[in-house]
Parts: structure tokens; C-alpha cells; sequence
């Protein structure tokens, strides 16, 4: 297993994640709530004047139909939004390098992807967004799709803080207030904390640089439509190519870097994401990286306890997420650092671990743990390429998004998918102790199995009905860049990334087609609105029902036991729909490739 | 009703419930639980698949397909014949209980007077607010109500207690139900219940049909069920595509046959909570029947396991019916053994039950025996309402005991003296929640007798149990509260509510519903009738009135209030073996998972022969073997099922842990050592 020493960078994160967790939730809690502070009196003004400019009155409860109309038809227009500037592009200012509009299907793709928090990049943004296209569609989006997922997760917290009461909250104030008092002033003090470490922020063309040398390369070859071509032995092709110019991209880079991880998006203003040096330049702004995409997903849990009264709720729920990630993440670690079988015969120190892919700057463990928090959070930026990752450190992440982005998981997404596998947890053990299951006072009856067993259906049946059609049409095979158990796994990944509403890729795949751009959006998109429907149904049931006073017969929800049920119920529950998809690809190829060496 | 009890397997219901087994693959019966449908279908593909094997199609050898096809027959058959068990012994129930509708002919009158004419009319043709005669021997004919008269009832049919009981016009006691047996005099009936419609009908129609309605728990429970069906019908469905790609990829082995896929399908489905869902639920009513409790539904049986709050009389249910003698407290200057003889002495004609009790602690205490009343030459001065005492007069003794203000005022007119010392105990008595009793002879206060309720024995801890349980009680009484609050200390309940009237009990238990929490209680008299409307779980007393009756959710046979506790413990029994059968069921998935996974892609990929953890002798033989398993679990299980698993009042930390462990964690490890042993006999009989 690991050194002590390979695990403290994991120890030293997790306390850097859990220590601000319960102030920043309780602050959330308050904002969110509208309880007085005296911190916000002047933007408090400008939340009132907001309101009055756009005609909405916060303190009007919504059911839960008219708050999921809501924010469906809020995300609906971002869509829209965003793929009519996505498309405007070339009559739209700030494009210094000129770009052409992107295809129809791939703004279509990242409209959708970049609206349900998914963020998955079938293009490079340096070589095919403006920067107008970068701050006003993607940016935006990262901002308010972040807010949706807040928004959602406290509708639901309500739906389990109130008595007998048939309304969740307002969603425009809810959007509202998770934007302004929350992701605006954290993104703005990460920025300018990215601005000190050297990540750009500029609105330049791109230089020209001479190098000192001239770089050859191999170059994967492509035929015209952008498809790599394989060779009759399987093998992808590959061109020679050499260079002594090297263009550098440029940008507002640091504004939307922080936004990036502060709101679980993942989407990189380049197309390596955070393995670029001018999106993440050192070790520190690595942590902070890791440390910014946790930090909201993690103060949600103290926002929970708060909200529903009782703080050891909150953390139990808490534990659990730190017991499943510290558990994966110190198997991703393990497993990377034991170096490729295959690359021993050339005379390759195994134990230097699996270099392939990975940033020197950062190293194994530091890649490993990115690759962990990336997944086990939707977020999906990347430090590393997770293809080249072993097969098991490469299912680690697999494992984390498969798990349903419950595991700290998206901003808000994560707090609700957790609540929606502590309903399903509570009921079956709750009938255990013979009496109607109940989560917090509140019994969980069939409306709320339907609606649980409707949010818990939807991704899986959006990973494997996509996966299973990619598989089974030319268009979907076409993508592959590895032969053998290797290539499944690949398109296993792209779907259950978009699913899962994740985003990082693993590579290899050629995403960037008509087939994926499209079947990868529509997965995105039900992965996404079709959990929160049940969800936002579920918080409404909840909070029509009285609140039922604790006693001894009724089940304690915030001790160890509960942390176990929870945790086994996510993995059971979460895994055991993707038992035979990981045996036909991670667990295949790493028994193939140390069973080989 | 006969109280023969059945066995839980009582080979007399074996043959019907196999035939039953079979009349059930009906699909309009199948389609009743989506999950066995799934495994239906499944036999119906597997046995084409092997037809087309026969005539040289498909991949798998014909042998391998017709033995999984047949263990998924069974696997359907099994849980039919789980069901029909359960329905066998409801139905075995539900037979003595109709036995019990005899045809018998009723004395119709024509006005409420039991001198005028009566015809005879058939009893099924009586209709609601018709009057009947019964007279001794005469059976009654339907529910109603007595009006007139007053006689002894053999209710034994219905409670199977053979002692008779007192039926009269008026009060408490004036329901009578059809099929019981007038023993002695007469009563006028008034019927109460249409043809189809009486207690007896409704018993009969509940035990049917307990299967028919299914309960809230049992339908939330269910959607979960399908909703991971169809979870595991996507994975299974996906493997097909997933595997034809492998295939292409690794350019070995061959597609997964959809026979592998479809045995997939079945052992991750959760089939063994499925096949035993409704048998449990009946059982839950058997197990009440048994019981001597009638539940109107199965939703007040599970209702009963929610329960937060239990409303108990304090009379008959917490305390004895009466009163008894606890204590002698002399007057100064009297001895207590003097007290107690003129106490006893007073009390023997007495047959009160306070009297008695009197008698019987004089004995106990100071060993005076019982006199021969024919011995003393005594004339015994009964109680009246007027005087307020009684006594006896024994040559020139004139013995009187009784309450205090009367005794004083009998020997205050004798120019007695009542000393102060005496009314300061009867003053503290009261205080404590007893009666105090002053005896007298002649002009001279002996002192008084305490009277008190007395707890039932054993109640303590029932409700110190039910505390465990998570289940507050609350006695009713309509004692003041200073006598309540001293009985309630006595008895240990958590609350009671004194001086209770009707508006009383009803805003109590609102008061306790608007904060979510679920009421039972269980009355018989027509004032409780309102307060049973209200309660979530309402126990009628069988010796209660008619209205008590219609206003609860179940009937007690035995009017026994105490069965409240009972009731609940089904309740939770009927849940928790629904949640344990759950959790046993999808922990099983882990271990089927290793078995067919490696066999089903082991030509793709050699290298998954790795997860082969039990060492199964061969693919085919791994895929039978889970199959097998996943049958035979059902038939294993159904003594679990129709029992319940036993529930223990722990408190619910305690409790999940425990059902966690056996269930959840054995649900885990059972399936490994279960399919290795089915695989190890397959090669014993080389069929691996």
C-alpha cells in the first residue's frame, strides 16, 4: 500500500478542505435563508434593486412546480444564449485571431454541456473560441449553472426544514443570491490570487515566440473530416512534423479559472485545462486548484445541517464523502504510483511511478489526487491526461463520476444526489427497525420512492444507453484512438462524463464529431434536468409533510452506523449498475497488462 | 371460530398451495409484480432459445439452455407457491369464520316488544333497523344492537373465550354480533348491519383479500424494486452491444449468448424480495388473525409499526378493574390486628370486589380465616346509595364501614367522637390516589382501610419495552390528577391525561397528530367513539359497543387492551421483513456478480477468469449454479417470510446494527458459500 508520505499531500488536502467547510456553509446557509448580516448591507441594496428591476418578489414562495419551471426555463434561455453567441462569434468584438464560428453541432454541444455544469470540450478553446466567446457565453454559464445547482440543493434542504408547508424557496432569489454573495466575491479574490501566481489575464493576440530549438514531433494523422486514421494493425497513424515557432494563446484567463473550480465546471479556457502552465503554473496554485474545487461542495454540507437545524446532519453526510474520496483517492495515488509494466523492459524506473501524461511540475501523487478531485467533484478540469493513467488509476475516476457525482460531487448536485442516496439508504434500512422509514422527520413514502428512484435511474440509463449506441454505430467507433478493452473504456468515459455532468475527458476519444457532439449534449442534458425534476418534486413532497419529533424509535441519521449505511448504500446502489461495464474495460486491461509483464 | 392454530408448515396446506403455484403463472396474475414478470418473460425466452437450440440454433449447447430455463420456471414457482402458502392459511382461516354463518332463521318483529308476534324470516334476508327476537338457544342472527332485555351470550365462536357474557339494553354492553349464541333469557335486537355487510362478512372479506390491497410501505418498496429491475434490465440490455464491441476489439471469444444475459437479468433483479413481497403482507394479517386481532386492512397492520403514541386506559389495562384493600391504618389506641378482624368482619357478606379484597388481606396480613357465616349469628347491613355504608350487627357489636364524611356522621349521632388522627390519614390517603375506608363499631373508630388501584403486574416493563421502542404512553383517566399522577408514577407511564373527558381524549390525540406523530389507542365504549375515529391505529374492543367497533381500524376478540402492544410488534415485524428481505436481496448481487461476470466475457478476456474468486468449476456451470441459488433462496426463505423476522425492542440504533450485520453483511458472504456448494454438487453429478 502507500508510504505515509505518499498520502500527505491527501492528509494536508483534506484538511484544507474540511476546515473552512462549516464556517463558509453557515455563511451560505444565512445568505441563502436571508437571515440578517452585517456583512451585506450594501449588497443587500443591490439585491433589492435587482429585484425591483427585474419584477421579482423573493419573499413569494414557489411549489415545486413553478420553482422547476424556473430554472428549467432559466437554463433553457442560457442555452439558447449561449449557443447564439457561440455562433455569432465572427461578427462579435474581442476576437483578435479572427475565429470562425464552431459547427452547429459542436456549439450545440458545448451550449448544453457548458449550461448543465458539465463543461465537456469537444474543441480547444486557444484554437476556436474568442474571448468574447470565452467571457460572455462560457464564463456566464460557469456562474449561473453553478447557481442553478445551489439553487436546487436548497429547495431540497427546505423541502426537509419544513413543516406541513407546500413552498421551497424562490428561485430567482435563490440564483440570485448564490451568485452575488457567494461565487462573485470568491471568484474575484481566487482571481486575483491566480493573477499573483502568473496565470494570465489579458484581452491580447497571441504572440509569436521563437524557440531555441527546433521541435520535431509526431503528430497523430487525420483525414480530412478530422478523424484519426488507424492502421490495419489497430495502431493509430502518425506523421512526422517539426516547428521553431511557437504561438501563444492569450486571454482572460485567471477571471474564468477561478469560476472554473469555485463552481465545479471544469471547462479549461485551454484545451490542456490545468495542465496548461498559464491556467495553473505551480505546486501552490495546483492545491489552491484542488483545495477551490471542493471548498463549496463541502460548505454545502454545514449549509444542510444548518438549514434543517441540526449540525450533525450535516457532517454526517460530510463523513461520508470524505470516507468514499479518501478511500478512492488513495487508491488512484496507489495506483499510479506503481509505474507501467510495460515500459520496464525499456529500461524505465518502475518505481518513479506512471509519468506518461502527466505534468513534471506536478508529479504522480499531485496528478493522481487532481484526477480524484476533478472526478469524485463534477468538475472535470484536468492536471493530467486520464488516459494514460494505469487501467485502475483510470478507473478510480471512472469510479468517482459512476458513483452519480455524489462524492463531494458538483456544486449543489453533489449535496442533493447525496440527500436523494440517503432517502433510498433510510428507507430500506429504515424498515429494518419496523417502522415507516423517515429522514428527518419526514416519511419517505412512494411519491418520494418514485422521484428518488427517477433521479437515480436517469444517469445510469443516459451512460449505458449512450455508451451502448456508440458501440454499436460506425459514427461512435469512428472516435477511438486505442484498440482492445482500452477503447471501451474511452467511450465508456465520454459518456458517463457527460451523464454525470462531469466533463473531463479522457482523451484519446475524438469527440468532436456530429455523433458524440450531439448524443454527449442530449446525455448532459437529462443527466442534468432530468435529476433535478425528481429532485425539486421530492423537495416539494418533503415539505408539504409534517415534521416528525424525534424519539428512540426512530432512526439516528448522523452517527457512524448511518455513515456506513450511506456509504454502502452509494456504492452498492451507484455501482452495481456499472459492475460489468468497469470488468469489460478497466478491470479487463489491468489484469491483461500485469498478467503480460 | 376454532383456536386451532396452524403450523407454519401444515402439510395440509401443501398440496393446494402447489396447485395454487401453478394457477398463478397466468400472466394477468404475473403482471401483478412487475419484478417476478421480468423472470416470466425470462422462462418464456429461455425455453424458445432452447426450442431453437434443439433445431440447431443459437451458441449455447441445448443441455445448458433447457437447465436455465427450468430454474427460472421454478424461480417463478417458487414464489407463487410462497404466496399460495401465505393465502393458504388465511383462507384455512377465513373457512372456520364462514363456517360460523349458519343459516339460521330470524324471530322478526314488527314493534320492540318482545310479548308481540314474531314471523320467521331467513337471517340473510334481515336488513338494517329490523327487530329480531332472541331468545335462549336461539343463535343471533345478525350484528345489532340490544333494546330490550337483557341475557347471557356464548360469544365463544367470535373470541373463543368460553366463559358467557352479559348482553343488555343500554350502556356498554349492548352490542351483540352474528353467530353468537343466546345461553339464557331473551334480548330485542335491533340490526345494525345490512345483508353482506356485518362483522363477520368483513372479517371473512379481510382475511380474502388481505393479499389484494397492497399497504403504502409495500408500494414504495415496490417502485424501488422496479426502479432497480429497470436499472439492471439497461445493464443487462447494454452488455449485448458492450460485448459484440469487446469482441471486435480483443478479436476473441465469442458475444455473450442472450440465455447468459437473460440469467444475469434474473439473479440481479431483486427476485428474492419480489417472490415473497405478498406473502409477507399476508402473513402480517395471518399472524394478527391469530392474534385474535381483526384489522379492517393491512395499511392499520402496518400502521401499527409507526406508532409513536399509546393511549391506554388506566382502568383494565393498567391498573386491575377495581379498587383493592392495601392497607389497615388503626386509630390511636387501636390495635391494626383489631382493625383488621372488624374489617373482615364487615366485609363478608360484602361481594364486592373491594369487599373481598378486604377479606382476603385480613387473611393474608393476620391469618384470620374466612368465618362461618352460618356460625355467627350476624345480620349483614349491605351497601346503599343512601347510607353509604355496610356492615354487620353482631349481637350488640354494630360493625359499619364505610366512606368517611357517612362513617363520621353515623358516630357523631351516636355521640361518638371522630379522631382527628383518623380524618388526617383519610385526608393523606386521598392525597396518595387511593380510597379511604373508616370502620367503625358502634360509637367507636376502629380506623380506616386503604383502598387502591392496583397496576397489573408485569406492566412496568411492558412499558419500559415500549419506551425502548420509541413509543410514548399516555394513560386516560378520569380520575382527578393528584390519583392519576400517582397511579401513572406507580405504573410508569410517560404522560397521562386526568380528569379526560371525550373532547379531552379527541384534542389529545389531534395535539399529538398535528406534530406528525401516530396515534393508537383502543376504548370500547361509545363515548370513544371519536377519539377511535381519530387515532391512527384504533382498537375496538370486541365486548364494546357497536359504535366503538365501527369507529376503530381493528377489533380485538379478546378485549384484551394490552394487545395494543402486540399489534405493534406485528406491525414492525411485518416491515422489518420486508426491509431485511431487501437488503439481503441486493447484497446477494455482489457475490452473483463473480460468478457470472468472469464466465460470461472469460472467452473475450481469459484474464477475468482472475475474478473467479469461488473457484467455479466451469462458465456453465457458474451461470447454473447462480441461477440455482437465486431459486432455491426463495423456498429458503418463505419459513422467514411467513414468520417475520423476530423483533426485539433494542431502540433503532441497536436494532439496524444487528439486522445490518445479518442481513446486509450475510446477504454478502450467504450467496459465495451457497452457489460454490451448488457448483461443487453440479460436478459431483457432471453436469459442470
Amino acid at each position: 500500500m502507500n508510504s505515509p508520505a505518499d498520502l500527505l499531500l491527501l492528509a494536508l488536502f483534506m484538511a484544507a478542505v474540511l476546515l473552512p467547510a462549516g464556517p463558509l456553509g453557515r455563511y451560505i446557509a444565512d445568505v441563502m435563508e436571508n437571515r440578517p448580516l452585517a456583512l451585506l448591507t450594501w449588497p443587500r441594496r443591490l439585491e433589492v434593486h435587482l429585484y425591483r428591476l427585474c419584477g421579482i418578489r423573493p419573499e413569494a414562495g414557489m411549489r415545486w412546480t413553478e420553482y422547476a419551471l424556473a430554472i428549467l426555463l432559466f437554463n433553457l434561455l442560457g442555452a439558447l444564449a449561449t449557443y447564439a453567441i457561440l455562433r455569432l462569434q465572427p461578427w462579435l468584438p474581442l476576437n483578435p485571431q479572427g475565429f470562425a464560428a464552431p459547427s452547429a453541432d459542436s456549439a450545440f454541444n458545448t451550449a448544453l454541456s457548458f449550461v448543465t455544469n458539465t463543461d465537456w470540450q469537444g474543441y480547444a478553446g486557444e484554437t476556436a473560441m474568442s474571448q468574447f466567446s470565452q467571457m460572455a457565453a462560457l464564463a456566464v454559464q460557469n456562474f449561473l449553472s453553478a447557481a442553478t445547482g445551489i439553487a436546487v440543493a436548497f429547495a431540497l434542504m427546505r423541502g426537509f426544514a419544513r413543516h406541513a408547508l407546500d413552498q421551497i424557496g424562490n428561485a430567482w432569489a435563490d440564483l440570485t443570491r448564490a451568485t452575488l454573495y457567494l461565487l462573485l466575491p470568491l471568484s474575484l479574490v481566487l482571481a486575483v490570487f491566480f493573477v499573483s501566481q502568473g496565470v494570465i489575464q489579458n484581452l491580447s493576440a497571441y504572440p509569436d515566440a521563437h524557440t531555441l530549438e527546433t521541435t520535431r514531433y509526431e503528430q497523430a494523422a487525420s483525414d480530412s473530416t478530422g478523424r484519426p486514421q488507424i492502421a490495419p494493425d489497430g495502431k493509430p497513424l502518425s506523421v512526422a512534423g517539426s516547428t521553431a515557432l511557437q504561438t501563444l494563446p492569450m486571454g482572460p484567463v485567471a477571471s474564468q479559472e477561478a469560476i472554473k473550480l469555485l463552481g465545479t465546471n471544469g471547462g479549461g479556457y485551454f484545451n490542456a485545462n490545468s495542465a496548461h502552465p498559464f491556467e495553473n503554473p505551480s505546486a501552490l496554485t495546483n492545491f489552491v486548484q484542488m483545495v477551490a474545487i471542493f471548498l463549496i461542495p463541502a460548505a454545502l454540507c454545514a449549509s444542510f445541517g444548518r438549514v434543517v437545524g441540526d449540525p450533525r446532519q450535516g457532517r454526517a453526510l460530510l463523513w461520508v464523502m470524505s470516507l468514499l474520496f479518501v478511500l478512492l483517492a488513495a487508491a488512484c495515488i496507489h495506483y499510479e504510483l506503481q509505474g507501467n509494466p510495460a515500459l520496464a523492459p525499456l529500461g524505465l524506473d518502475a518505481a518513479a511511478g506512471n509519468l506518461e501524461g502527466k505534468e513534471t511540475r506536478f508529479g504522480v501523487i499531485a496528478s493522481a489526487l487532481f484526477a480524484a478531485v476533478t472526478t469524485a467533484a463534477s468538475c472535470g478540469a484536468v492536471n493530467a491526461m486520464h488516459d494514460s493513467f494505469l487501467p485502475l488509476g483510470g478507473g478510480v475516476p471512472l469510479v468517482l463520476m459512476q458513483l452519480g457525482e455524489v462524492v463531494f460531487g458538483g456544486v449543489g448536485s453533489g449535496l442533493y444526489g447525496m440527500l436523494v442516496f440517503a432517502v433510498l439508504g433510510v428507507f430500506i434500512a429504515g424498515l429494518m427497525i419496523g417502522r415507516t422509514p423517515e429522514y428527518l422527520g419526514k416519511k419517505i413514502e412512494s411519491f418520494e420512492m418514485k422521484m428518488c428512484s427517477l433521479a437515480i435511474l436517469v444517469t445510469p440509463l443516459c451512460v449505458l444507453a449512450g455508451a451502448a449506441l456508440a458501440m454499436s454505430l460506425a459514427a461512435g467507433r469512428a472516435g477511438i484512438a486505442n484498440p482492445g478493452a482500452h477503447g471501451y473504456a474511452e467511450i465508456l468515459y465520454a459518456f458517463t462524463s457527460a451523464g454525470n455532468n462531469n466533463g473531463s475527458a479522457f482523451a484519446g476519444l475524438a469527440a468532436d464529431t456530429p455523433f458524440y457532439n450531439i448524443a454527449l449534449g442530449l446525455a448532459a442534458w437529462f443527466g442534468r434536468f432530468g435529476v433535478i425534476v425528481p429532485v425539486l418534486a421530492l423537495a416539494g413532497s418533503l415539505a408539504a409533510k409534517k415534521r416528525i419529533p424525534p424519539g428512540a424509535g426512530t432512526m439516528p441519521t448522523h452517527g457512524p452506523l448511518f455513515v456506513a449505511l450511506l456509504a454502502a448504500t452509494v456504492l452498492l446502489v451507484g455501482l452495481l449498475n456499472y459492475v460489468p461495464a468497469l470488468a469489460l474495460g478497466p478491470i479487463a486491461e489491468h489484469l491483461a497488462l500485469f498478467a503480460e509483464h | 371460530m376454532t383456536r386451532k392454530t396452524l403450523a407454519l408448515f401444515d402439510p395440509a396446506l401443501f398440496g393446494p398451495a402447489l396447485l395454487a403455484a401453478l394457477q398463478k403463472l397466468d400472466p394477468r396474475r404475473q403482471w401483478q409484480n412487475p419484478v417476478m414478470f421480468v423472470v416470466y418473460a425470462g422462462s418464456f425466452l429461455t425455453t424458445l432459445l432452447w426450442l431453437q437450440a434443439c433445431l440447431g440454433g443459437g451458441t449455447d449447447r441445448p443441455g445448458f439452455i433447457l437447465a436455465v430455463a427450468l430454474w427460472l420456471w421454478f424461480t417463478v414457482l417458487f414464489a407463487n407457491f410462497a404466496e399460495a402458502l401465505a393465502e393458504g392459511r388465511s383462507k384455512a382461516q377465513a373457512a372456520a369464520l364462514r363456517g360460523m354463518k349458519k343459516t339460521v332463521n330470524a324471530k322478526k318483529l314488527a314493534i320492540p316488544d318482545a310479548a308481540s308476534a314474531w314471523q320467521s324470516v331467513p337471517a340473510h334476508a334481515l336488513a338494517r333497523d329490523d327487530l329480531v327476537l332472541v331468545e335462549a338457544g336461539d343463535f343471533v342472527p345478525a350484528d345489532g344492537e340490544v333494546i330490550q332485555g337483557v341475557a347471557s351470550v356464548d360469544e365463544s365462536a367470535i373470541t373463543g373465550e368460553s366463559a358467557p357474557v352479559i348482553r343488555e339494553s343500554g350502556g356498554d354492553f349492548s352490542a351483540v354480533t352474528g353467530g353468537t349464541r343466546v345461553l339464557s333469557d331473551w334480548i330485542v335486537v335491533r340490526v345494525t348491519a345490512n345483508p353482506g355487510e356485518t362483522f363477520l362478512d368483513r372479517m371473512i372479506a379481510m382475511v380474502e383479500g388481505a393479499k389484494r390491497n397492497k399497504t403504502p410501505n409495500e408500494i414504495a418498496l415496490t417502485i424501488f424494486l422496479v426502479a432497480l429491475t429497470l436499472v439492471f434490465l439497461a445493464v443487462t440490455a447494454s452488455l449485448l452491444p458492450f460485448s459484440r464491441f469487446s469482441v471486435a476489439q480483443a478479436g476473441a471469444g465469442s458475444t455473450v449468448s442472450p440465455t447468459v444475459l437473460i440469467a444475469l437479468l434474473v439473479c440481479l433483479i431483486p427476485t428474492t424480495i419480489a417472490g415473497l413481497l405478498s406473502a409477507i403482507g399476508v402473513a402480517g394479517m395471518s399472524r394478527m388473525m391469530q392474534a385474535n386481532v381483526i384489522a379492517v386492512s393491512g395499511r392499520a397492520v402496518e400502521a401499527a409499526g409507526d406508532v409513536d403514541v399509546l393511549l391506554l386506559d388506566k382502568t383494565g389495562t393498567i391498573t386491575l378493574g377495581n379498587r383493592q384493600a392495601s392497607a389497615f391504618i388503626p386509630a390511636p389506641g387501636v390495635s391494626e390486628a383489631a382493625l383488621a378482624d372488624a374489617a373482615q368482619l364487615a366485609s363478608l357478606a360484602d361481594e364486592t370486589p373491594e369487599g373481598r379484597s378486604i377479606v382476603v388481606l385480613a387473611k393474608t396480613r393476620y391469618h384470620l380465616r374466612e368465618r362461618q357465616l352460618h356460625r355467627i349469628e350476624a345480620s349483614f347491613v349491605h351497601f346503599s346509595a343512601h347510607t353509604r355504608m355496610s356492615g354487620v350487627d353482631m349481637g350488640t357489636r354494630t360493625i359499619r364501614k364505610g366512606a368517611a364524611d357517612a362513617v363520621r356522621a353515623l358516630v357523631e349521632a351516636q355521640g361518638g367522637h371522630f379522631p382527628a388522627a383518623v380524618a388526617q390519614v383519610v385526608s393523606d390517603v386521598s392525597r396518595r390516589g387511593g380510597t379511604p375506608l373508616v370502620v367503625a363499631d358502634g360509637k367507636q373508630v376502629l380506623g380506616s382501610i386503604e383502598l387502591k388501584d392496583v397496576v397489573k403486574g408485569g406492566i412496568r416493563e411492558r412499558f419500559a419495552e415500549l419506551r425502548r421502542m420509541g413509543i410514548r404512553t399516555v394513560m386516560i383517566t378520569g380520575d382527578n390528577r393528584l390519583t392519576a399522577a400517582a397511579i401513572a408514577a406507580e405504573a410508569g407511564v410517560d404522560d397521562f391525561l386526568a380528569e379526560a373527558t371525550p373532547e379531552a381524549k379527541l384534542k389529545l390525540i389531534r395535539d399529538h397528530q398535528a406534530q406528525g406523530r401516530m396515534v393508537a389507542m383502543c376504548g370500547d365504549g361509545t363515548n370513544d367513539a371519536p377519539a377511535l375515529a381519530q387515532a391512527d391505529v384504533a382498537v375496538a374492543m370486541n365486548s364494546g359497543t357497536q359504535a366503538a367497533k365501527e369507529a376503530g381500524n381493528m377489533v380485538d376478540l379478546d378485549s384484551n387492551p394490552t394487545k395494543l402492544i402486540e399489534i405493534v410488534e406485528t406491525g414492525k415485524q411485518m416491515l422489518m421483513t420486508r426491509g431485511a428481505l431487501t437488503t439481503f436481496s441486493i447484497a446477494n448481487d455482489i457475490a452473483k456478480y463473480f460468478a457470472i461476470i468472469p464466465a460470461a466475457f472469460v472467452s473475450t478476456y481469459p484474464q477475468l477468469g482472475r475474478l473467479n474468486l469461488m473457484g467455479l468449476a466451469s462458465p456453465n456451470s457458474a451461470i447454473l449454479s447462480a441461477v440455482i441459488f437465486n431459486a432455491l433462496i426463495i423456498v429458503c426463505l418463505i419459513p422467514l417470510a411467513l414468520r417475520g423476522v423476530q423483533y426485539r425492542p433494542l431502540g433503532a440504533a441497536l436494532l439496524l446494527r444487528r439486522n445490518l450485520l445479518i442481513y446486509g453483511l450475510g446477504g454478502m458472504l450467504v450467496p459465495f458459500a451457497g452457489i460454490k456448494c451448488i457448483d461443487l454438487l453440479l460436478q459431483l453429478a457432471g453436469w459442470a
